[in-house]
Order: C-alpha cells, then sequence, then structure tokens
C-alpha cells in the first residue's frame, strides 16, 4: 500500500510534526519507500508466534516505594526554554 | 608520542606507562589535547572540546595514583559520544533540539567511567539522535573518515571511531541500536562491541529505540574493550532493563587458546549484496581462524533477511514514542514564534529535528496508529522472535557466529542523500542482532580495492562476551590489521 497526501498531513499532525505542503511531496515519497521496505514482513507466516517485545523476556522488578531522589526543580528547570516562579510556561491552553 | 613508526597507542599500553609513572594523566591528556586540536577542524570528530574540564579529570586521576588509588584504568583518555548525559557538558545528541542543552546529572555509564578514573577528552560527533549509518544526520556536521575524506565513518557513533582511528582518542563510548557500535568500527578500522541487552545501564542514555539500544566501548585491541567493558558492565537499579548479574572479569578468557573453537557461518551473511573484497577480506579472516585451530561450522539464520524490514518497523516506533518527550516545554529547543500550545509543539518539533529523525518519527506514528498496529507492529514483534529463534538454533552448532559486519567498505559522502533505503540495507548483517539482544563486535579484518577498511563481525551467545573478546584478541595476536593507521 502506498500513502496519499492527506494521510501524510493526519500522521504529522498525529506526530505534532508541522509539515508545510511544499514537504509533502518529498516526504510522501520517503515514507513510502519506507512502507515498501517493511511490506516485506507480510510475506512471512507468523501464525501462533508470540509477538516479542523486549530484546529479551524481562519480568519488570518491583522496588521498594521510596523516595529517592531530593529536590532538583532548580538544575532540571534551568534548561527549560521558559520557567517563572518554578513554573513551566506554556501558552495559554483554557481560556 | 606521536612517533608514526612506533605501534599505536592502546588503552593497555598507556595503562601501563601510567603505572610505570612514564606519563602523567595531566600530560596524556595535554598530548591529545593537542592533537585533537590539530586534527578535529578537518576531521569534525568531536562536537565539544573542554580542555579546562579534562585537565580536571586528569589532576584528579593523578591525585588518585599519588595516594595510591589507582585502578586499572586511573588517568586513561576517553571520548564519549555526545548521548550520554554528563554533568559540564552539554548532550546535544547531533541535533538542533538539543543545542542548548546541559545535563543535570550523569549516565549511568558515565558514572562508571568517572569512577574507573577514566579522563573524558571530549564528547564525539553522531548522527541525530543515533539515527543514521554515515553519521551525515549529525546537525553538526558530518564527520571525515580518517582512512579517506571523502568518506563517511559510518555512524551512528561515527565521531567515536574516526576519534580512535585518527588516534585523537584511545577509546570511545558508543552506542548501538541496529550497528552504531560495529558499522562505525568496521568503516573506521578498529574494534568495537555491543554487549548484550542489558548489560550496561541505559539511564542517562538518550533513548532512540529503548528495546533496542545498548551502550558498549570502542577502542583500537578487543583486549582494550575488554578492559573498558569491565569498567562500563553493571547493574543499575534506575534502569528497568538493566539485568542483575555478578559482576565479571572480560579479559578472564583473552589467552584461551583456539583450538577446538566452533565457529558458525551463516550462508545468509554471505549472499548477494556483499562486496567481492568485502568478501575476500572475510574469507582469509576465517581461514587464519582455521590455522588457529578453530573449525568452521556451516549454519543458517533463514529469517535474518528480514531484520532491516522488522528494525525500520520497531525502532521508528519506539522513537515516535521517545522523541515525544521534546515538546519546547522542559528542555530542548522552543520555536521563537508560534500561536497556541499546539503550535508551539508542532513548530519547535519541525525546527527541531532534521530530516531523517522526522521520517522515523513519522513513520512510527504510522505503524503505531488505529488500523495498523496490528498488520506493521505486532508483525515485526513476531518476526523478531523467529530472528531471535534462528540464532537459538544455530548456536546449537557453534560457539560464535562470524561474518562481514557490513556488505560494502565506508560509503562516499552524499552517496545515499536522495535513497535513504540503499543505507537502511546497509545494517543487513547488523540489525538482527540487536533484535535478538545478543552481543555483537567488530574487529578490523582488512582492506577493500579502495583501501578503505574491512570489518569482521563476531556474534556471540548471550552474555558470552568473555569468549567473543578472547577469539578476537587471539586473531589480533596473529594479525596487524588493528594496529594499522592511516597517513
Amino acid at each position: 500500500m502506498s500513502l496519499t497526501d492527506p494521510q501524510v498531513r493526519h500522521i504529522a499532525r498525529l506526530a505534532r510534526i508541522e509539515l508545510p505542503d511544499a514537504d509533502i511531496e518529498r516526504t510522501r515519497s520517503h515514507l513510502n519507500s519506507m512502507l515498501g521496505l517493511i511490506e516485506q514482513l507480510q510475506a512471512i507466516d507468523t501464525t501462533g508466534v508470540e509477538p516479542m517485545a523486549h530484546a529479551t523476556d524481562l519480568v519488570l522488578r518491583l522496588r521498594e516505594d521510596r523516595v529517592t531522589e531530593g529536590d532538583r526543580r532548580a538544575a532540571y528547570q534551568a534548561v527549560a526554554p521558559a520557567v517563572e516562579d518554578g513554573l513551566y510556561l506554556v501558552p495559554k491552553v483554557i481560556e | 608520542m606521536s612517533d608514526r613508526m612506533s605501534p599505536p597507542e592502546t588503552v593497555k599500553s598507556l595503562s601501563a606507562k601510567l603505572a610505570a609513572g612514564e606519563a602523567s594523566a595531566v600530560e596524556l591528556a595535554q598530548d591529545y589535547l593537542a592533537r585533537i586540536r590539530a586534527a578535529n577542524p578537518a576531521l569534525n570528530a568531536f562536537v565539544e572540546i573542554n580542555e579546562d574540564a579534562t585537565l580536571a579529570d586528569a589532576r584528579a586521576a593523578d591525585a588518585l595514583r599519588a595516594e595510591g588509588r589507582a585502578g586499572p584504568l586511573t588517568g586513561v583518555p576517553i571520548a564519549h559520544k555526545d548521548i550520554f548525559c554528563q554533568t559540564g557538558w552539554h548532550a546535544r545528541c547531533g541535533s538542533k533540539m538539543l543545542e542548548s542543552f546541559a545535563a543535570p546529572y550523569d549516565a549511568g555509564l558515565i558514572e562508571r567511567s568517572r569512577a574507573a578514573g577514566l579522563v573524558t577528552l571530549g564528547r564525539t560527533n553522531m548522527d541525530e539522535f543515533a539515527m543514521g549509518s554515515t553519521n551525515e544526520s549529525s546537525h553538526y556536521g558530518a564527520v571525515r573518515n580518517p582512512w579517506n575524506s571523502a568518506h563517511v565513518p559510518g555512524g551512528s557513533s561515527g565521531g567515536s571511531a574516526a576519534a580512535i582511528a585518527a588516534g585523537l582518542a584511545p577509546a570511545a563510548s558508543g552506542t548501538d541500536t541496529g550497528g552504531s557500535i560495529r558499522q562505525p568500527a568496521a568503516f573506521c578500522g578498529i574494534s568495537g562491541i555491543k554487549p548484550t541487552y542489558g548489560i550496561v545501564s541505559r539511564w542517562g542514555m538518550i533513548a532512540y529505540a529503548s528495546s533496542l539500544d545498548q551502550g558498549g566501548p570502542m577502542a583500537r585491541t578487543a583486549e582494550d574493550c575488554a578492559l573498558l567493558l569491565n569498567a562500563f558492565a553493571g547493574f543499575d537499579e534506575r534502569d528497568a532493563t538493566s539485568l542483575q548479574r555478578p559482576a565479571e572479569d572480560y579479559t578472564r578468557a583473552l589467552a584461551q587458546p583456539l583450538a577446538g573453537l566452533r565457529i558458525g557461518v551463516p550462508k545468509e551473511f554471505f549472499g548477494d549484496g556483499m562486496s567481492a573484497d568485502v568478501r575476500a577480506a572475510v574469507d582469509a579472516a576465517l581461514a587464519t581462524f582455521r590455522t588457529l585451530g578453530a573449525v568452521t561450522v556451516d549454519v543458517s539464520l533463514p529469517r535474518a533477511g528480514y531484520a532491516v524490514p522488522a528494525y525500520y518497523v520497531i525502532a521508528p516506533a519506539e522513537a515516535s514514542s521517545n522523541l515525544s518527550r521534546f515538546d519546547g516545554v522542559r528542555y530542548g529547543y522552543r520555536a521563537p514564534d508560534y500561536g497556541n500550545l499546539d503550535d508551539m509543539y508542532g513548530k519547535s518539533r519541525a525546527q527541531g529535528f532534521g530530516p531523517e529523525v522526522k521520517r522515523r518519527i513519522l513513520i512510527g506514528t504510522y505503524v503505531l496508529s488505529h488500523g495498523y498496529y496490528d498488520a506493521y507492529y505486532l508483525q515485526a514483534q513476531r518476526v523478531r522472535r523467529l530472528i531471535a529463534d534462528d540464532y537459538r538454533a544455530a548456536f546449537a552448532q557453534c560457539d560464535v557466529i562470524m561474518g562481514p559486519t557490513t556488505p560494502s567498505t565506508a560509503y562516499a559522502l552524499g552517496q545515499n542523500d536522495e535513497d535513504p533505503l540503499a543505507m537502511y540495507l546497509g545494517d543487513i548483517y547488523t540489525t538482527s542482532i540487536n533484535l535478538a539482544g545478543l552481543p555483537g563486535m567488530s574487529i578490523p579484518a582488512g582492506f577493500g580495492a579502495n583501501g578503505l577498511p574491512v570489518g569482521l563481525q563476531i556474534v556471540g551467545n548471550y552474555f558470552d562476551e568473555a569468549r567473543m573478546l578472547g577469539v578476537a584478541h587471539q586473531f589480533q595476536q596473529a594479525t596487524d590489521w588493528h594496529l594499522r593507521t592511516p597517513e
């Protein structure tokens, strides 16, 4: 199968990556060539095969429910684009 | 120290010099910094140099030695891939998105590097977010292959590999999601090992595809890789996939003779896509192993040919999820002009990510989207299990598997600009090892028709790194490919 321009726009929207109209065709062509590659997987019979989600069949560890990190807010916020009074600033979301 | 006629320095030789008092850590650091200053403008292997930080590390290492508290690596210089968070340094990960990012904490691998007394020489260039096999996707410019500046060093750990090959660092860290330690090691004529998944902490290692990503050492020799893996490996409770295992000495099998070693040779790794010069070098390496007492056994990995397509579903899917954290809010780039919050996300990500990263996020978003998840993502995960099963069956017949690391020697710069798929298919021999979670390494095995290095790939069974490193070391005792240096 191959992607259409509206599908490419929809995927870009889902991924929150602004895609100017001028870039649609080139993006569609690259994505379609990637799809052509991964379509090969459809040829394999995987009936009854359990999907392998990880490199090893891991069992997630449990840990003790305790605080392990001190207050490093200032250090973490020092690398943020916009902060004020310990808060991250974003455009207004509730009118 | 820069005498071209003497063999190149190794971690081992520098460690011995330091122990014998023939050089101090500060002297070594100054010597390497001088080489970097001279050669890096043309090579672009390092993206950050901070001489004060390097010399502070070196002075601390010398102080430890003066107190009698030096370990085997104390004072040895190392370069770190720009993907590991490290206080005092930027962690830009090859991206404009992280241009101003300096991590407020150390990655697990960096903590271990510091604890071993290794001295950081600088941060090495890489493909953006480790997505690429040429280093050309770096926002900070392509790296040149030290053997021929018209060629790429490979990727994504291309800066690390080029720095070692050019003598600008004796050792470096790398990460490998689909071949990113082994392929640049092959292209630059050095040694590198991607350990079994879960051996080296991923904590503080900027994530690309979490079920595949694994850090590891790169150096000139297998013996150096063993020494460095001793420092890097170990449990880290902050990484949910870190494995809790007893500590190992990865140098323990270096002296083991190869008599009786069964080398599996998969016919699928010697197919039509492989260039004649790579085949000749790999065949010659296998012949050397036979003269050393090993036997070669034909094995088959019938589904290995599906590793690249499976990889290009699974890795982008995980990347699309991992890279959603870059939203211009908590760290990283924010577009200068935007309207509402959604517009801020869209513009920040459009401007902060380069084309290869965007492609992978988009395809990953697609394969995870409603209606396609089963057909693509789950199918790829099922194929992943079949590939791992193939390796399991092969290892019933052999101790290690060998073949080429790459189908050709290093690409020319710009060769794959308009055809990303050609670059993806170059990872045909490396991706299956990440999907299976197995350890893999690449060591120098000669030169191709154009004078560029050829890598031999050695794949081991789970947790068999010590044996692989021993096998590689024995080969390096009988050959001198790993000691060759570019003009």
